[in-house]
């Protein structure tokens, strides 16, 4: 086993005793079942899902290691590394598509400077192509963390991806 | 807590009587019109009612989804009977101070069908509306689906009580497979066999599954179901749990579907406490609870076998059938898997009979269908048809035809598994044999409209890339040859490939159709074979390189103005003013901008 997967330090105590805490109330008999929520309760808490968290999860539940990094690295919802500050989705379902967000989401990524699921550097943004929101009727859709942009143009989406960036230089 | 019919049917004609308003305004707060800011419409609505002590007479509802999502956010004033839509938050002044008050109708805020047509006052006056009949949706858009007594009022729970008192198990499922209902997930299984067949399996515990997992890129019924209208959901599967001998359900729902989520746990608590759910449902010796699972994040997991592993805790990957779920399915006992639309429809069939339900739809497809509507359409949104309406209809009649004077040119229904329609076959009548017959399928109910000038081969490639990055990978024939497909299409798309390719695709789709584990596999080719069939030539254009992918100015045409220049991201148009305009096709990124800010029709298409 590699070091730093075990070393568990870094890890905010306040956080794993909440976890701990929410692992006690689960059903002890039915460790398999109670993954997933408990995966959901530590990316809720920690941000994300790093491999010593998902090291610790695996030991509390008694469950070999593999199966928790294959469980985590298989659903999208999970992610293992860190998000930016503001998390900008591009919804690529086909109405979007068809009303061109992947020029939206083209011309984000120049923007931010930024790969698909890649926090930027300066850790602002984390751009994500994403399964249909179902905001058909708006589309081409973009959110930026809850607040969603309806009808937007690439143009109107640099726009306002400057402003993101202005107001966290303030 | 109601624990016979009479005291569901008195609690009924209590609320009715309690709840008696001078007006109801109706507002949408589905996800979409949220977006456009509807619960700040609620918001301030409900603030002038109150600053105007008009609380006892108005009353302000929160539905659920109208269907129109194009037009949202929507408002419906009863029982005056008129819909105003597009609102914004200025308008709220000038609906109470007229409307409200005065009780004038304000037509600058109403529908109109086309510019030059009078507004329409009411859904009954909207093209949209007027071919639609709605079983699944009935409530949406009519209740606040977050209050139990706007379904009571609706005859909410009656089917359960009808069902729990008066009815055998026998004699339920027997009526069930008398309407002829067909699953409305994708599959079309129909449902009374389902729990039939589950009812029969032996077992200590049995489970009742509701599949709330849709994932199909541009469908959102089941979405706007739980949202609009979650009661019948829960009811639906008490039902279901009673005829199959289960006393525990599960709702497996996607996680992004938070607002869904959030209604559907108000929806469970409301029912437990009401006695609908829990022990002695009806005062009967029947027992039911619903728990609600959440899914993270995979396509596949729609599939009933992956979905069941998922809620196990494991990788949502398929498993061979058989065994079916009715055999062997959750924690290893008989489980019966139903999606949410198909739920949607049983209390309707139990209130109003087998006849009534098969006297709507066609000969081998009884029922209605709820398609999401979009792309490229006038009237983007939530429809509901009977079986055998014709893709004309919707597209025409309902969805008002293809906007800025384009011609359409086909029609992509039930998603990545789907195929596409062409022009041609525009009159086919909807319904499970007639799809299958010209090579697409029902699905789950997207359509997504392409005018004239959607390139076919880039959505092929869409879609391609979807069930690859969806593919679980437990199977290689669609691990791996999903895959190569989707590199195949770029290649071609990038102008690298070679009509051999072509060749190679084709081969490739059969084979991963013929050969793989599941429904996902079995269905992932299809959008291309289907576009390889119909669109040929544009495959043609990419193989031996021949397709232009820059945008270029007509001479004759081009007036100089300057407009094109300015839009243009990349800076590949040069001109000075009234001299003619030349675009650098090998700078070109083909975004449209420029075709889009010419006033003379002078840049053309690649």
């Amino acid at each position: 086993m590699r070091k730093d997967v075990i070393n568990t330090k870094d890890l905010e105590q306040h956080h794993l005793d909440s976890l701990d805490a929410y692992i006690d109330t689960l059903d002890k008999s039915r460790k398999e079942e109670s993954l997933i929520p408990t995966l959901y309760k530590a990316q809720n808490l920690f941000g994300y899902l790093p491999h010593n968290l998902q090291w610790y999860i695996a030991q509390k539940l008694n469950l070999p290691s593999a199966h928790v990094n294959g469980v985590v690295s298989f659903y999208s919802f999970f992610s293992e590394k860190p998000l930016g500050k503001y998390t900008v989705s591009v919804c690529m379902g086909t109405a979007c598509f068809v009303k061109g967000a992947d020029k939206v989401l083209d011309r984000i990524l120049k923007k931010t400077q930024t790969e698909p699921n890649e926090m930027s550097e300066d850790g602002k943004f984390t751009v994500k192509d994403v399964r249909c929101i179902g905001a058909c009727g708006l589309a081409p859709v973009v959110t930026v963390n809850e607040k969603v942009y309806g009808n937007i143009s690439a143009q109107q989406m640099e726009e306002i991806i400057s402003q993101y960036q202005e107001e966290d230089n303030d | 807590m109601i624990n016979s019919l009479d005291a569901l049917k008195q609690w009924k004609t209590d609320i009715i009587e309690k709840e008696k308003y001078r007006l109801e305004l109706m507002i949408c707060a589905g996800t979409s019109c949220i977006s456009s800011d509807s619960d700040l419409l609620v918001e301030m609505m409900e603030k002038k009612i109150a600053d105007n002590n008009l609380n006892a007479e108005i009353n302000v509802v929160k539905t659920g989804c109208f269907g129109f999502c194009g037009q949202g956010p929507i408002l419906k004033i009863e029982p005056d009977n008129v819909t105003y839509v597009r609102l914004k938050l200025k308008d709220v002044d000038a609906i109470f101070d007229k409307h409200i008050i005065n009780g004038e109708k304000v037509y600058d805020l109403m529908y109109r069908n086309s510019d030059d047509e009078d507004p329409a006052e009411s859904e009954a006056g909207m093209a949209f509306y007027q071919k639609q009949y709605r079983i699944a949706l009935r409530n949406c858009g009519e209740i606040n689906p977050e209050r139990i007594e706007d379904y009571i009022k609706n005859d909410g729970y009656v089917a359960l009580g009808n069902v729990l008192t008066q009815m055998s198990q026998d004699e339920l499922i027997t009526l069930i497979r008398d309407s002829s209902l067909r699953g409305r997930g994708g599959g079309g299984f129909p449902t009374g066999l389902k729990w039939q067949f589950t009812k029969a399996s032996k077992s200590d515990e049995k489970y009742v599954i509701c599949n709330a997992d849709e994932g199909d890129p541009g469908a959102f019924m089941d979405r706007s179901i739980l949202e609009g209208d979650p009661h019948t959901i829960i009811e639906a599967m008490v039902i279901n749990g009673y005829a199959i001998g289960a006393s525990n359900g599960l709702i497996y729902i996607r996680a992004e579907y938070g607002l869904a989520t959030q209604r559907l746990f108000i929806a469970l608590q409301q029912a437990r406490e009401n006695g609908f759910l829990g022990e002695n449902i009806f005062g009967t010796d029947f027992d039911f609870d619903i728990e609600v699972k959440l899914g993270a994040g995979a396509f596949v997991c729609g599939e009933e076998t992956a979905l069941i592993h998922s809620m196990e805790g494991h990788r949502g990957e398929p498993s061979v059938k058989p065994p079916f779920p009715s055999e062997v399915g959750f924690r290893g006992k008989p489980s019966n898997v139903n999606n949410v639309e198909t739920y949607a429809n049983i209390p309707p069939i139990i209130l109003k009979g087998s006849e009534w339900f098969k006297s709507v739809g066609t000969k081998h497809s009884k029922g209605t269908k709820v398609f999401a509507l979009a792309g490229n359409i006038r009237n983007i949104g939530l429809v509901e048809v009977p079986m055998g309406t014709t893709f004309n209809e919707i597209i025409y009649d309902i969805g008002g035809g293809i906007p800025n004077g384009k011609d359409i040119k086909a029609v992509q229904i039930g998603g990545p598994s789907g195929g596409v329609i062409t022009k041609e076959y525009l009159d086919t009548p909807i319904d499970y044999d007639s799809l299958q017959r010209v090579g697409a399928m029902m699905g789950s109910g997207g359509m997504i409209i392409m005018d004239e000038d959607s390139d076919m081969v880039e959505i092929a490639k869409f879609y391609l890339d979807f069930t690859q990055d969806e593919s679980c990978g437990k199977c290689s024939p669609c691990r791996i040859g999903t895959k190569r497909m989707y590199e195949i299409l770029d290649r071609l798309t990038q102008m690298e490939g070679t009509p051999h390719d072509l060749e190679l695709l084709e081969q490739l789709g059969e084979n991963i159709k013929t050969a793989s584990l599941c429904g996902l596999g079995q269905s992932a080719p299809n959008p291309v074979l289907s576009t390889m069939k119909y669109f040929r030539n544009e495959y043609d254009d990419y193989a031996y390189r021949r397709k232009k992918t820059a945008y270029s100015i007509d001479g004759e045409k081009c007036i100089g103005c300057t407009k094109c220049k300015r839009v243009c991201p990349v800076d590949c148009i040069d001109g000075k003013v009234r001299e003619i305009h030349v675009i650098t096709e090998s700078e070109c990124i083909a975004c449209g901008a420029c075709f889009d800010a010419c006033p003379v029709n002078a840049i053309l298409k690649p």
